[in-house]
């Protein structure tokens, strides 16, 4: 069995690990999976690994085979091919055709559980609210509930600001 | 601090290895790592030089401004010497990675060594929380902490879909990686080790040893990981593992158990030759040692050793690795003279330890001794 990476040298090293709901497999020989820092485990992921050999190419396909270039950091599909890692945060924008399907064969899902940083977190919630008053405020003019609409509209402007200077920080 | 004095500001050995955590007999310790990085700027594996020198001049006095951080050693990586690093490395605070890295890259460790922070690794910054013992939990909350002070001193890459944005995505999301250093000398001896290694890895795990795979790994050492970051949230990722570990620990226990009923010769026999060669020894290579080591840890758990304790043991294990030896001595040693001083060190070290007792066993099975 030959080497996935160089293809020259005979595999010895044969890695199996579930990622998502598939198997994969990769048969490196001594000195690739020492260059990939198998050897080294708390760094080494098969993922990766594997992102430099067949993953990237969801990406290249999706954009029809034209070149599609990071606008902030002039980062490549063919870059991301030899890396495995993107060159800057925009990138994800840059290239975020045919990103899920990538995420979907490494992550459990493709949309963020975890921990929101608070500002953003607050920022959310008061943008959540400003919409719900909106809707109130349409609701109250439509039953002419005059009274309630003027006591929503100052509200409304005060969240307005509020969101404002959350946002400017 | 500056950063010649390193040696200082690390905890010795011998106090290092006194550290006691919940389950130490097999857990060794818990780490929990973020990866995070600062918005608007290229990540570092794409970043010119001058501009990780400036990301490097933004991050790292905020993380030195840390309540956490309020005694720590900070330093670039191009003024740590390479020995420096091998020894920051044999202490797993920082990577094998980000110890090849130079100007543009940094570190600030804790005074406890209980955090670490890597600037300019993979990701801006890579900070990590460790704790002795299973305590991943804690670790967590810890690096939590950190990190929500850390949000208010700059402003991090983040999607509300995606999460925070890392140069690889793989740890996109959550950006956290739970680990566990566990001894398992008991799964290794009963052959069961790489059936917890498939069992554990279809549960998108990762198992893997210290140096190297399966059976051959240094040590009976193996780390257990999260290999997911997106579409769960940390506590979600920390109790899953915290139910694996769980696990592991008592097939690990029930191994060590059954051994000792079925094979208690074949486990005496190990650990005897391991006090013998490591006692007598004038030359010993670094695998041999931690192999050796390994089966003596197991013998203190097993209560075989009279005046043995544990601090002692997990202390050579670091203190033999080739950094550590290296910087006990001015000259510069190559791989001989390294396996000659390791064995001297061992041998002056373990003259006061009285050799394994030989538990009643009931009579002979028939067992054969391998
Ligand atoms: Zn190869
Ligand atoms: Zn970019």
């Amino acid at each position: 069995m030959l080497c996935n990476i160089c293809k020259q040298n005979e595999a010895t090293v044969h890695l199996t690990q579930i990622v998502g709901d598939k198997m994969q497999k990769v048969d490196l020989c001594e000195a690739c999976s020492k260059e990939k820092g198998v050897s080294d485990p708390s760094t080494f992921s098969l993922a990766d690994l594997l992102l430099g050999l067949g993953s990237a190419q969801e990406l290249e396909q999706a954009g029809g085979g034209a070149e599609i270039k990071c606008p902030q950091c002039g980062f490549t599909q063919a870059d991301f091919k030899k890396n495995g890692r993107f060159g800057c945060a925009e990138c994800y924008h840059a290239f975020a055709e045919g990103l899920d399907s990538m995420l979907k064969s490494m992550h459990k899902g493709v949309v963020h559980k975890g921990k929101v940083p608070k500002a953003i977190a607050q920022t959310r919630d008061v943008a959540e609210k400003l919409k719900k008053m909106q809707k109130d405020l349409d609701k109250a003019i439509a039953e002419e509930d005059f009274e309630r609409a003027a006591l929503l509209r100052d509200e409304i402007k005060e969240t307005k600001k509020r969101l404002e200077q959350l946002e400017t920080v | 601090m500056s950063s010649d004095s390193i040696h200082q500001f690390l905890i010795p050995l011998s106090e290092a290895s006194l550290r006691k955590g919940p389950n130490d007999k097999i857990v060794m310790s818990s780490r929990v790592r973020l990866a995070r990085n600062v918005r608007g700027l290229a990540f570092p594996g794409w970043a010119k030089k001058n501009e990780r020198v400036k990301a490097l001049e933004t991050i790292q006095p905020a993380v030195e401004s840390l309540p956490q951080m309020k005694k720590s050693y900070a330093a670039s990586m191009d003024q740590l010497s390479a020995l420096d690093k091998q020894i920051l490395m044999e202490r797993h605070l920082i990577s094998r990675e980000h110890a090849a890295k130079n100007a543009g890259s940094g570190i600030v460790v804790n005074k406890e060594e209980s955090v670490c922070v890597m600037i300019n690794e993979e990701d801006h910054l890579r900070m990590q929380a460790l704790r002795p013992g299973f305590q991943i939990k804690e670790a967590w909350e810890d690096i939590d902490r950190l990190d929500s002070t850390l949000e208010t001193k700059l402003e991090y890459a983040f999607s509300p879909k995606l999460g925070y944005l890392t140069a690889c995505p793989t740890n996109l999301g959550t950006g956290i990686r739970v680990s566990a250093m566990l001894h398992l000398p008991g799964l290794v001896l009963a052959d069961q080790i790489n059936q917890i290694i498939q069992a554990v890895s279809k549960l998108g795990l990762a198992v893997r040893g210290l140096h190297g795979e399966g059976t051959s790994a240094d040590g009976n050492v193996f780390q257990v990981s999260n290999q997911m970051t997106l579409g769960q949230s940390e506590p979600e990722i920390v109790e899953r593992l915290t139910k694996v570990l769980f696990q592991i620990i008592e097939h690990e226990e029930n191994a060590r158990t059954k051994l000792m009923e079925d094979k208690p010769k074949v486990v005496l026999n190990q650990i005897g030759r391991a006090y013998g060669a490591m006692s007598n020894a004038h030359s010993i290579s670094s695998k041999e040692t931690m192999n050796l080591l390994s089966l003596m840890h197991l013998g203190v758990d097993l209560q075989l050793f009279p005046n043995l304790q544990r601090p002692l043991v997990d202390e050579l294990f670091i203190m033999t690795q080739p950094g550590h030896l290296q910087s006990t001595v001015t000259e510069k040693l190559g791989t001989e003279e390294r396996d000659v001083l390791r064995a001297d060190i061992l041998r002056e070290r373990l003259s006061k330890v009285e050799r394994p007792i030989t538990p009643p066993t009931p009579p002979s099975t028939g067992e054969k001794v391998d």
